[in-house]
């Protein structure tokens, strides 16, 4: 009969499991794989299948990562604050929750971003300018500065609950910019045409294949949002978690210099 | 197709960069991920 060496059966640090270098997992790579596919079929149907429009001709190819991406980015700002007021007004105060807000920004800003540099070559073919202070394309580049703020005030330091407080509430207030933004070609007289989908009277005014083009880019746009947040969130946590750590080891270093110093003095 | 510089340009605009944010974010998740242990990563 063969014993074992219990010394044996405890794993050497050389052969110690090293720690998966990875925040994905089967659901994010399928999320993934959903998101390539849709984005290849929004090249299809954005730059081939889809006709020109009679009005703007071949520049309605570009609202179909235009209109998408400031709809992602309105979903990423009213998650951010959702999820804001979930952390302020739950007993728990999760983290989770802040972080949550926080990555949806992240994306939602980013969104943003390629909403008004594809929006200013579309008006560069519409219009002839890249930019007009209109009222839409004015309340949006408000709109991009103040998460970009948001951002900024996550980063001010502090505990990580200072930074979940004061951010939830920038994140709670910063969302009524949203309906400002949507409804801002209604309240002001503007250059940007209104809203020909997401209108109040709920005709759609569009070809059916140019509404397939326009559906194929929100869900496209809708898969990459859904993989960004379940891989920033994670990453955001492992970011408090080392920070935490880090403190920790702080405070150790702290405490034996003062023990140390305790015990020179005697 | 006319003013085609102006479209494809925004179509590569997009992809781009919604593709460096997107490397950008499994990049840092990958070096957080290396200093975690896997105990801790509550997604495995």
């Amino acid at each position: 009969m063969t014993t074992i060496d219990p010394a044996r059966t405890e794993l050497q640090p050389s052969e110690a499991p090293s720690p998966r270098r990875s925040t994905g997992t089967r659901v994010t790579r399928a999320i993934g794989i959903g998101c390539l596919t849709a984005m290849g079929w929004l090249v299809a149907f954005g730059l081939g299948f889809s006709p020109a429009d009679r009005d703007q001709k071949e520049s309605v190819r570009i609202l179909y990562v235009h209109v998408p991406t400031i709809w992602l980015a309105y979903l990423a700002f009213v998650v951010t604050a959702v999820s804001s007021g979930l952390y302020l007004f739950t007993k728990k105060r999760s983290l989770g929750w802040d972080r949550v807000a926080g990555a949806s920004a992240e994306i939602g800003v980013a969104f943003v971003a390629v909403t008004l540099a594809v929006g200013s070559m579309w008006g560069r073919l519409t219009w002839g300018v890249f930019w007009q202070w209109d009222a839409r394309l004015t309340t949006t580049a408000l709109l991009f500065v103040t998460y970009i703020g948001y951002l900024a005030v996550r980063r001010l330091g502090g505990s990580h609950q200072q930074r979940a407080k004061r951010s939830a509430v920038l994140g709670m207030i910063a969302v009524i910019e949203i309906p400002l933004v949507h409804f801002s070609v209604k309240m002001w007289r503007s250059l940007h045409q209104e809203a020909t989908v997401a209108n109040l009277d709920g005709d759609t005014k569009m070809d059916g294949i140019m509404l397939f083009s326009l559906f194929v880019g929100v869900i496209a746009f809708t898969f990459l949002y859904v993989w960004l947040m379940l891989h920033r969130t994670r990453a955001m946590a492992m970011e408090d978690m080392l920070e935490d750590r880090g403190l920790d080891d702080a405070l150790v270093a702290r405490r034996a210099e003062a023990a140390a110093q305790q015990n020179g003095a005697r | 197709m006319e003013d085609a510089g102006f479209i494809l340009g925004s179509y590569l605009l997009t992809f781009v960069t919604v593709g460096l944010f997107a490397w950008r974010t499994i990049r840092s998740g990958r070096k957080l991920a290396d200093q975690i242990p896997d105990e801790d990563k509550y997604w495995l």
